[in-house]
């Protein structure tokens, strides 16, 4: 936007030898000021995200453990220790973690399909206007504005053992379970935390599907109700293929915050989740906060980060092909 | 030309700011903490019923405090789920209160890490010497032959609660003083339609707590001596085993318990669900609950045979609560002051008596309102038959650990799977491996 802005100087016919290096600098100036205007940002991203990111590298390398989070620099370097007791998967520190780790790719694809599934059927229904719809579509997004602490807690009330709503309803009141089950500990947290991600996480797939169909020109549907399509076949041959960049970044966000998310198995379990929902996220907490073993925490950390740079590479990868396939 | 001067010279100001800025970070803020040096930061644990009755408890103490030095105490009153992680976070940034409290538990660890003032000769001198304290209570202060690091403030014990009308409508005319006692108890209690026994299932503190005393009832200790983690012997199994099968096998503690880790077992208790409950100084929480002094008796916490005594007679663990500086702190001098005060013979009375604890300071210790029936059975099982935990630098690990792992083997049992000699070996064998190698 910049450099378009400014006009090419007009240039003169036969240039005095004088003017020279002024116009070169003034050439300068006009290359560097891009990059110049970039560069609070870039300081920025360097501060926030990137020497974090470098100190939690270096963190993995190093027997960090309570002894010596008072003076970091003192802590001895463990090489590839904390990296070789994550993955040994036949100790129990790797094991677990490898545990936490499939629970957290099912957990993820479950929550990620069902909010993209959920949000996106709304969003189909809500397309054409009735009376209401201003008011349906704001309920819809209630979970997405509501602060997550707040919201969780709230389902931790209603999956408590003795006096929760969930077991009131489905136990006392339509007698679907032999006996009150628990939510919150044991096999059935891992339906609990799916659950609450999904009530959390389908409103912002509602909310980009609905923009990403207002795209979509309307002559299209009329050509196929001419041409004799249903409503099945509208949404499947013109809704879904128009939605297809949308749904590639939404899927892919989807995915990143869902596998890295600590609120809510946090606020629902507490600092020791039960096995059956041991995300990865708070496997990771526990390993460098409760036991006070950063080294791990951290080498546990840059496994993760490679583990999702893998992926979403790989998913880049693999869609903007098919997309190059789609557009040609 | 003149605007694009204007911007490439505010983006270069910017980022120099920036770079000021992110370099300057923690010494700007450590000088605005010295600004105010009428001020001290205070956080203390969660003594009371909830975190509003610690605040009634304690402002008028701190209001005398500052009108005895000019000094203003802000007080935050901690929760327990977050105190250690405060504390921890504290010690990494170097950014922490003044003044704080701590489980008494916690003292090796938090010694070895070095962000606490070590109370050596001279500083106890400025409050008053160390011969003030209780010797039990100074025990649980931090590795034993170094200075301690913090004072002790409250004292606790373990204890049996039990509500006496429901012994009596199950005929039962005396507390159990054995483990088989109880569990024979309980058949007769459930016969009436009352839950028998309450507990933490979720709470890996107080689950921590138990296991230790059976631990030491069966002459396990989950340290070998020269301080390294021993948690697969056999007889601590066995010790894990026989709390857990407290809901797993004999169904004296009711399965909804597991879930519990925000005292729900107090409240069960002082509700009248449940006919008993092993509790430290649990008195003030069950007044400020609505449960009146003559609905419950107390009795020492059952032994597997005999009477409670050393060894392994043990019935309680040493509890309490201990009091810290922080040696970051600006105000040092202010500190130790404050330490003084809360630690002096007349607010020793005062927050002891708000709080059913027993005074860590052996002149308030003394006074009347500390030997009512019930608060003998708590000074007597401190000075005969209570054990400090461990006193190693990986004790809030090993707390974290082997209380997580008992709180699975909770979730076991209330899920209905068996508990067997060896899925608690596996756990435990688990929790052992998170343990540093020391």
């Amino acid at each position: 936007m910049t450099t378009t802005a400014f006009k090419e100087p007009v240039r003169e016919t036969s240039p005095a030898a004088t003017r020279e290096p002024r116009r070169r600098t003034g050439r300068i100036r006009r290359t560097s000021l891009p990059y110049l205007l970039l560069l609070p940002a870039l300081l920025l991203e360097l501060l926030v995200h990137l020497v974090p990111m470098v100190i939690g590298i270096v963190m993995s390398f190093k027997e960090l453990t309570q002894f010596y989070i008072r003076d970091w620099g003192s802590a001895p370097w463990s090489g590839l220790g904390n990296y070789k007791v994550s993955v040994d998967f036949d100790a129990p520190v790797g094991e677990a973690l490898l545990h936490s780790f499939f629970v957290t790719v099912g957990f993820t694809l479950l929550s990620v399909g069902l909010c993209w599934l959920i949000g996106t059927a709304a969003a189909v229904f809500m397309q054409d206007t009735f009376r209401g719809r201003g008011l349906l579509r704001a309920l819809f997004l209630v979970p997405y504005a509501l602060p997550v602490y707040a919201a969780v807690i709230t389902w931790v009330f209603m999956f408590q053992h003795d006096n929760g709503l969930v077991n009131h309803v489905l136990h006392d009141q339509l007698h679907l379970t032999g006996k009150p089950s628990f939510w919150l500990i044991g096999d059935n947290s891992f339906y609990a935390l799916l659950t609450v991600s999904v009530w959390k996480g389908w409103p912002f797939a509602f909310l980009i599907v609905t923009a990403g169909l207002q795209n979509i020109p309307r002559e299209l549907y009329e050509a196929a109700a001419l041409d004799g399509a249903g409503t099945w076949q509208q949404i499947r041959r013109i809704t879904l293929p128009s939605l297809r960049p949308v749904n590639q970044v939404l899927v892919l966000v989807l995915f990143l915050w869902t596998f890295n998310d600590f609120n809510t198995p946090y606020v629902l379990f507490g600092k020791a989740a039960p096995e059956a929902a041991d995300l990865v996220s708070v496997h990771i907490y526990q390993a460098s906060f409760v036991t006070w073993n950063f080294g791990t925490g951290s080498a546990m950390s840059v496994l993760l980060l490679l583990f999702l740079l893998v992926v979403t590479g790989g998913y880049l990868l693999l869609t903007s092909r098919g997309r190059r396939a789609f557009d040609v | 030309m003149r605007s694009i001067r204007a911007a490439a010279v505010g983006a270069v100001t910017m980022s120099l700011a920036l770079a000021a800025t992110a370099c300057g970070g923690g010494s700007s803020s450590g000088g605005g903490a010295d600004g105010s040096p009428k001020t001290l930061t205070y956080w203390a644990s969660n003594q009371g019923a909830s975190i509003a009755v610690d605040k009634k408890v304690l402002q008028p103490e701190l209001d005398k405090f500052e009108k005895q030095t000019g000094i203003k105490v802000q007080l935050e009153v901690v929760p327990w789920s977050d105190l250690l992680n405060r504390i921890l976070t504290a010690t990494t940034s170097g950014q922490g209160p003044d003044v704080l409290n701590i489980g008494n538990t916690w003292s090796a660890s938090l010694q070895a890490t070095g962000a606490l003032l070590p109370w050596d000769a001279k500083n106890f001198a400025e409050i008053g010497g160390k011969d003030r304290f209780v010797g039990s209570a100074l025990g649980s202060t931090g590795a034993p032959g170094k200075d301690p690091a913090a004072v002790p403030l409250y004292s606790m014990a373990y204890a049996l609660y039990y509500n006496k009308q429901i012994l009596a409508d199950a005929g039962i005319s005396k507390p159990p003083a054995t483990w088989d006692e109880l569990i024979a108890d309980g058949k007769k209690i459930k016969a009436t339609g009352k839950s028998v026994l309450g507990a933490e299932g979720a709470n890996v503190s107080e689950n921590i707590h138990h296991v230790f005393v059976l631990a030491q009832q069966h002459g396990a200790h989950f340290f070998t001596p020269d301080g390294k983690p021993d948690f697969t012997d056999p007889k601590v199994v066995d010790a894990v085993k026989q709390y857990v099968d407290l809901m797993a096998e004999e169904q004296v503690i009711p399965a909804g318990d597991a879930e519990y880790a925000q005292n729900q077992s107090v409240s069960d208790f002082a509700k009248g669900r449940q006919a008993m409950l092993l509790w430290q100084s649990a008195a003030a929480n069950l007044k400020s609950q609505g449960m009146s002094e003559d609905a419950y008796g107390i009795a020492p916490v059952p032994v597997r045979s005999g009477t409670p005594g050393t060894g392994a007679q043990t019935n309680s663990m040493v509890a309490g609560i201990n009091i810290a500086v922080f040696k970051s702190s600006h105000h040092l001098d202010g500190a130790t002051k404050f330490v003084k005060f809360m630690t002096g013979d007349d607010e020793q009375k005062i927050l002891n008596a708000a709080y059913s604890t027993i005074p860590p300071v052996r002149t308030a210790q003394g006074d009347a309102a500390f030997s009512t029936p019930s608060n003998a059975v708590l000074k007597n099982t401190l000075a005969t038959s209570a054990a400090a935990l461990p006193q190693v630098a990986a004790e809030s690990q090993f707390e974290t650990a082997v209380g997580t792992a008992v709180k699975e083997l909770f979730a076991d049992a209330a899920a209905g799977r068996t508990v067997t000699t060896d899925s608690v070996k596996a756990k435990l064998e688990k929790a052992q491996q998170q343990m540093p190698a020391a």
